[in-house]
């Protein structure tokens, strides 16, 4: 029996499960073993949404209401490509994102902040032959949470990714440039390699800034390939 | 490095937000056939306590070889579920038949990955079926520790057509999770 593997990733640029700073973790987190996962047809393999999955409007979350939701409108645009710098192309992109005023429109969000009835915060994109996605949203607010004493989320979004393979899948959270909050918050430091953590940060971006519209931030996001090698004994 | 892959962050207390969209029960894409099963389960963390607030994708990749897509575009094959208040889940498939690739004989089973707040990373598992013969066979259950491979297959259910698979995040039932 000789089964293929994925490509490992570098040490240190993925969170470990367990990262006591984060409580939530603490009860959450396994404490046996990982066994180490071959590659068979299952991790192979993936789900591939349709483009009919997707709906124009659907990555404009600033016009689903009559008037548009309060806040910075931006545009939040990226590639989407794998270990081996080709772009993931139809690729399911999912986000979603607290309002201007740090609260989710979820009945679990308690934080006193008002909710916007023109905002709902949740979009969806499909990439193109480039591996390209837009987004046309407001920028979210930061959030206390009860993590610790005065704890505050930096501001950020959610993006759900699949890629060309199960094993491709990433969720994770685009921050933007310059927060004083990043410093800390252990859900962002959970990643010990400095450049990992920083490409979790949007950049400023003038290109798809918009005149009279829209600051643009660019966010490109490396997804796990479909690289095989074969099983070390 | 461009080529590392982007960190994973925690999909947070909220993502039902922006992932309910695309919930979905049935992994057959509304072709049920007479070898149908509901699974149902809860997830448990360390203090044995219900998980109200996680979300399972199943991955049944030989569906796939039929249709790829529904009209709707949702993927045949895929299932995404939340688990309720009470840390319960229930999803659909029609069941996986035993498979050859790679040279080796694969055991009927289904790949699973779970999100939920406290988890910076999914996690990664199999449910694998009761009173297969192939289980004795599959190579992935074989890497498992004899005396942990019984968390990964599930347990047949009262009722004809189900079975039963908890999954525990911790402890000495602490269901088996892989690195990938």
């Amino acid at each position: 029996m000789n089964l293929p593997t994925f490509r490992k990733v570098p040490s240190g640029t993925q969170p470990e499960y367990l990262h006591p700073p984060y409580k939530s973790s603490l009860k959450r987190a396994p404490t046996r073993p990982l066994i180490a996962l071959p590659a068979t047809f299952s991790e192979r393999t993936g789900p591939v949404f349709g483009h009919a999955a997707v709906q124009a409007g659907d990555s404009d979350l600033t016009a689903l209401h009559e008037a548009p939701p309060a806040g910075e409108r931006i545009v939040v645009t990226g590639r989407v490509l794998d270990e081996d710098t080709r772009p993931v192309r139809g690729a399911l992109v999912e986000l979603w994102q607290a309002n201007a005023a740090g609260r989710y429109k979820h009945k679990n969000d308690q934080h006193n902040a008002p909710l916007d009835p023109h905002f709902d915060g949740y979009g969806r994109a499909i990439t193109d032959q480039q591996g390209r996605y837009k987004f046309l949203t407001i920028k979210p607010g930061a959030y206390p949470w009860t993590n610790h004493h005065n704890a505050w989320r930096p501001a950020h979004i959610h993006f759900s990714l699949f890629g060309a393979g199960l094993l491709s899948r990433l969720v994770t959270q685009m921050y933007f440039p310059g927060d004083p909050l990043l410093d800390h918050d252990p859900i962002y430091n959970c990643v010990g390699d400095e450049n990992a953590k920083r490409r979790l940060i949007s950049s400023f971006d003038w290109e798809s800034t918009t005149p009279e519209f829209a600051l643009g931030y660019r966010f490109d996001i490396v997804l796990r390939g479909r690289e095989v090698t074969p099983m070390e004994k | 490095m461009a080529g590392t892959p982007l960190a994973s962050q925690t999909v947070g207390p909220f993502f039902s937000i922006g992932l309910h969209p695309f919930l979905r029960r049935d992994l057959f894409g509304g072709n049920a056939s007479s070898e149908h099963v509901t699974v149902r389960g809860r997830v448990l963390d360390g203090d044995r306590q219900p998980v109200p607030d996680a979300v399972l994708e199943i991955w049944q990749p030989g569906e796939v070889n039929a249709r790829a897509t529904g009209p709707d575009g949702y993927p045949v094959g895929f299932g995404r579920v939340a688990t309720n208040d009470h840390g319960e889940f229930e999803f659909s498939l029609n069941k996986p038949v035993q498979s050859e690739s790679d040279g080796v004989t694969h055991a009927p089973h289904v790949a699973v990955l779970i999100f939920m707040r406290g988890l910076l990373r999914h996690l990664v598992t199999r449910m694998y079926f009761p009173d297969e013969a192939a289980n004795a066979l599959d190579p992935v259950l074989q890497l498992v520790p004899e005396d942990r491979r019984i968390t990964l297959i599930a347990k047949s259910a009262e009722e004809p057509g189900a079975v039963v698979w908890d999954i525990h995040l911790q402890s000495d039932h602490e269901t088996v999770f892989f690195d990938f």
